[in-house]
């Protein structure tokens, strides 16, 4: 650990080492064989390597991606939905109703309207079409009924999975909600009552404002114990 | 027009009308993430010439057609506020604010990594809030600033300046009082890590000595300025180290 090296570069400062790690995949571009930082990012360095990690970053869909989305409009056999990308994705009336349905006679909208939150995977992305989502794969994907959607910026949703789930983990055990993290920052949020909600959401934000530092997970133990007490009363 | 104006711009002791020296800048300020709606924000003051800029993006734009397959759109606004000059100034786009939303578009199209979002659009917003000459050059050094607070994947950062001939003397950062009775206004931007000069125009005439004097000197102070730029945003990350 004290061998390790800190640093903050910002767009166009050179990485000082022949291999960089980028958590994520991007903000880093190479230039006759040297790296440069795209993207306001942390290096550590140590000896022989560097991990470099964003602190800006802008969330890119890709396949297998869990997401939640937002139904944006909705088509006469698909519904569009917001994912907090530079793109919209795409669900087809497959994913959630029968084959037996007919466009020609029901309305999707009575299904998922806008406004609407839906939990989903991306199945399909590529440069030249948008992502699509599907609801196949896990009893969590479908339309969101009650709980609480919180946002938070997209670079921060790894700390909020923490190493290995263990932020997430604790998170779920001290509050004892059902939570889904969606990759475009998004969490789902299903408590017992809406007050442990919001201390979870809190919680959600404290992480967010707090990203980058070191000693996060012990902050987040000693603000759930503060305030899960205050909720159980 | 040139002689209207009774003060001399250059003192006998070779300081201008504002006791700078030939190659002084105007105090800079900078401020990043100024704005709470916006993706990414920058406050840039030099002298009294305030500008603000804003970026939003990258997003699907409305009108379809504009999209590219290969890369994002980069549309720029240069705007001046109504009370940013002495005399109110029509809120509607005039034909010099059309051109210099072009050209400062041309210079940040090199830096931006647009191929990383194809078929998107991100919207840069520069607002003169004040103007006292420099805006153009004032409005890179923030729409770059803004850029690299938005996250959006760049290859450097630019910054601008104006070099100028005030009474046959090449001076650094002209101010509006030089710029109105001077012989020359020269803004130049570059983006110093890629060794690009990425925004250039000149008003007025330069001899070949003066062109590579003022350009020198150009060098220079957009170095400042790319100091300070990378200062003010490692100075937003100044909690994630230590």
């Amino acid at each position: 650990m004290s061998e390790e090296e800190k640093l903050i570069v910002v767009p166009g400062e050179e990485i000082p080492a022949k291999e960089v790690e980028v958590k994520g995949g991007q903000g880093v571009y190479k230039k006759d064989d040297k790296y440069f930082a795209a993207t306001p990012g942390l290096v550590v360095l140590s000896e022989e390597k560097a991990v470099f990690m964003p602190l800006e970053s802008i969330y890119i869909p890709k396949p297998g991606d869990v997401v939640i989305g937002m139904v944006i409009s909705t088509g006469t056999t698909y519904w569009i939905l917001d994912i907090k990308a530079p793109y919209t994705a795409f669900l087809s009336y497959q994913e959630l109703l029968s084959k037996r349905f007919n466009p020609g006679t029901a309305l999707l909208s009575l299904y998922l309207k806008e406004g609407d939150y839906v939990i989903g995977k991306i199945s399909s992305f590529d440069r030249s079409r948008n992502p699509t989502i599907t609801l196949r794969g896990s009893d969590k994907f479908g339309k969101i009924i009650d709980g609480t959607v919180v946002e938070v910026k997209p670079i921060s949703v790894p700390r909020i999975i923490g190493r290995k789930g263990s932020m997430l983990n604790l998170l779920v055990q001290a509050s004892n909600c059902d939570m889904v993290v969606g990759m475009n920052g998004r969490v789902y949020v299903k408590c017992e009552n809406r007050d442990m909600e919001n201390v979870v959401a809190l919680a959600l934000k404290k992480i967010e404002a707090e990203t980058h530092t070191s000693g996060l997970t012990d902050r987040i133990r000693s603000f759930l114990e503060d305030h899960i007490r205050g909720v159980k009363k | 027009m040139k002689k209207l104006l009774n003060i001399k711009l250059i003192g006998e002791d070779g300081k201008r009308h504002d006791g700078r020296t030939p190659e002084e800048m105007r105090p800079v300020k900078m401020e990043v993430g100024v704005l709470y709606n916006a993706d990414g924000s920058a406050l840039v003051e030099v002298g009294r010439t305030r500008i603000l800029a804003a970026v939003y993006g990258p997003r699907e734009p409305v009108q379809k057609y504009m999209v590219l397959p290969d890369r994002a759109i980069l549309r720029v606004r240069y705007h001046m506020a109504p009370f940013s000059t002495s005399d109110r100034k029509s809120p509607a786009p005039s034909r010099r604010e059309i051109e210099l939303s072009k050209v400062i578009r041309e210079s940040l199209e090199p830096i931006v990594m647009s191929e990383l979002y194809p078929r998107t659009l991100i919207d840069v917003f520069i607002e003169v809030l004040q103007a006292d000459g420099g805006t153009r050059t004032a409005g890179v050094t923030a729409a770059s600033l803004a850029l690299a607070d938005a996250g959006i994947a760049m290859k450097d950062l630019v910054a601008g300046v104006a070099v100028g001939k005030v009474e046959g003397t090449i001076v650094l950062d002209l101010d509006e009082v030089e710029d109105m009775y001077g012989e020359a206004d020269m803004p130049v931007a570059m983006a110093p890590n890629l060794g690009l000069i990425t925004l250039f125009q000149l008003n007025g005439v330069f001899t070949p000595e003066e062109m590579e004097t003022a350009i020198k000197m150009a060098e220079k102070g957009i170095l400042h300025l790319n100091e300070m730029q990378r200062e003010v945003l490692r100075a937003k990350y100044s909690n994630v180290v230590g």
